[in-house]
């Protein structure tokens, strides 16, 4: 059986900056990712970053997988398992992975889990149809693998990922025909909102979808208006002729690993679902299992990478790895996390975590 | 269809490979996910699910909701979305829910 001092569970921003942080300070790290390459969702994020230049600002999400994936292959004490899914964690520290069909056990002494999220689906009539894809599935499929998703689009969500996604649809020569909103106001950066309509494509705020239709596959989709108290409207129906629907509904975390693990866990709606009671230090309930990024609340990459940096010394602290350079990283992370969330967007996350926090 | 033409990305390709889809002969690239390579060719409809035998195709694109379930060189169950194509593989709708006693 294998033996580490930390396992990192998912290799995405939080998982890899977890990682590189842990090891950075000492730790012996096994860095286990379920997909063969390393970066997660980031490998799809064409977009420039916002926030500062500690969370790579101005650089596309792509470049900041490929940073981070070297940065890992240059500390020697970071093992890197890919196509590596975790299938269990037990009471004597081991977890099982799946790997090239095989099951083996890993040790260590510490956890970060990593896991991110998953997206989210929205009830209505035929949402099973073949054409219904999460905005995140037509974004992997152009961005990571070069194939044209569809031909016509409606967006459902005017979240920062409808809008990002919408856009990146338009440089893969897609049409998008339009976004649909359910609320009265576009949720993501209006930068990027003022980006899509300058492209000509309508954003409609106070709609929602009634259905979609299609024989074998999506043809179209019926929308509709709602009134103050969300409630649809009849007689306000539109028919968009589409081949494919994307909902940007939101995405939930992944915590199937903490509660198996016995965390303690609670559902916060402004987190994204079940997540774990934590400490400043990112620990859960379950002495030395952390948590870092969307698996601790739904938020962003920057925040993710922030989180994982915390997470990855916490652990090495914990681990007896202490030396005068870990104060100061350690306070440039929780200075870095306030900032990232000061602004309006960051007071729904505030507002969670003050659930969460012990 | 393929973007050829990105702003911002281009699209590291390995060789073209040959497979079968429910006896159909296609082509795709080695090593991208079999739900890349069907769905460059039109194939929209996956598996059809247990109950109502209705049609399903992707969602998530990632591994994660099981949606894309087919089965694969005589195994059922496999998500297409992130199983890897190879050279001669044999892939087929999935009807209800994969037996996988029934292939031992």
């Amino acid at each position: 059986m294998l033996s580490y001092e930390i396992a990192v569970i998912g290799g995405g921003p939080a998982g890899l900056c977890a990682a590189i942080s842990a090891a950075a300070a000492g730790a012996s790290v096994a860095l286990i990712e379920k997909d063969r390459h390393l970066g997660g969702q980031l490998v799809k994020q064409t977009h420039m970053f916002f926030g500062s230049k500690a969370q790579f600002a101005s650089t596309r999400g792509i470049d900041i997988a490929d940073i981070l994936s070297r940065q890992c292959e240059e500390l020697k004490n970071i093992t890197v398992l890919l196509g590596a899914t975790v299938l269990g964690y037990y009471d004597d520290q081991v977890l099982t992975i799946e790997q090239d069909n095989k099951v083996q056990r890993v040790k260590a002494d510490c956890l970060v889990v990593a896991t991110g999220a998953s997206e989210k689906v929205l009830p209505f009539p035929n949402n099973d149809l073949p054409g219904i894809y999460g905005a995140g599935a037509v974004q992997t499929l152009m961005n990571v693998y070069g194939v044209k998703p569809a031909d016509r689009v409606l967006m459902v969500g005017a979240g920062n990922i409808g809008l990002i996604v919408s856009y990146q649809l338009l440089q893969a020569h897609v049409k998008v025909a339009g976004i649909i909103e359910a609320a009265k106001h576009i949720g993501g950066y209006l930068v990027h909102a003022s980006k899509i309509r300058r492209a000509g494509v309508p954003i409609m705020t106070g709609y929602t979808i009634k259905k979609a239709y299609g024989e074998r596959k999506v043809e179209g989709a019926i929308v509709w208006q709602l009134d103050d108290r969300w409630q649809p409207i009849p007689g306000t129906e539109l028919d968009i002729p589409v081949d494919a629907v994307c909902l940007a509904v939101g995405l939930t975390p992944m915590g199937e690993l903490l509660w198996q693990a016995g965390c303690q866990m609670i559902y916060v709606p402004q987190l994204g679902g079940h997540v774990p009671f934590r400490k400043a230090t990112l620990e859960t309930t379950v002495p030395g299992i952390y948590v870092a990024g969307d698996v601790a609340g739904v938020e962003e990459a920057s925040s993710a990478m922030v989180e994982g940096r915390l997470a990855g010394l916490a652990a090495a602290r914990r681990l007896g790895y202490h030396n005068a350079d870990w104060e100061n990283k350690y306070q440039d992370a929780l200075q870095q996390l306030m900032a990232l969330r000061s602004g309006p967007v960051g007071e729904k996350i505030c507002s969670g975590l003050k659930c969460v926090v012990v | 269809m393929r973007i050829e033409d990105h702003p911002i990305l281009t699209y590291p390709r390995r060789r073209l490979v040959t497979f079968t889809f429910d006896g159909q002969e296609m082509t795709g690239y080695e090593g991208e996910p079999i739900a890349a390579a069907l769905h460059d060719a039109g194939v929209r409809v996956l598996r059809e699910s247990p109950k109502l035998h209705r049609p399903r195709g992707f969602y998530c694109a990632i591994g994660n909701c099981s949606s894309c379930l087919m089965r694969v060189d005589g195994k059922p169950n496999v998500r297409v979305c992130v199983e890897e194509l190879k050279e001669g593989m044999t892939v087929e709708t999935q009807k209800g829910k994969g037996d996988l006693l029934a292939e031992l």
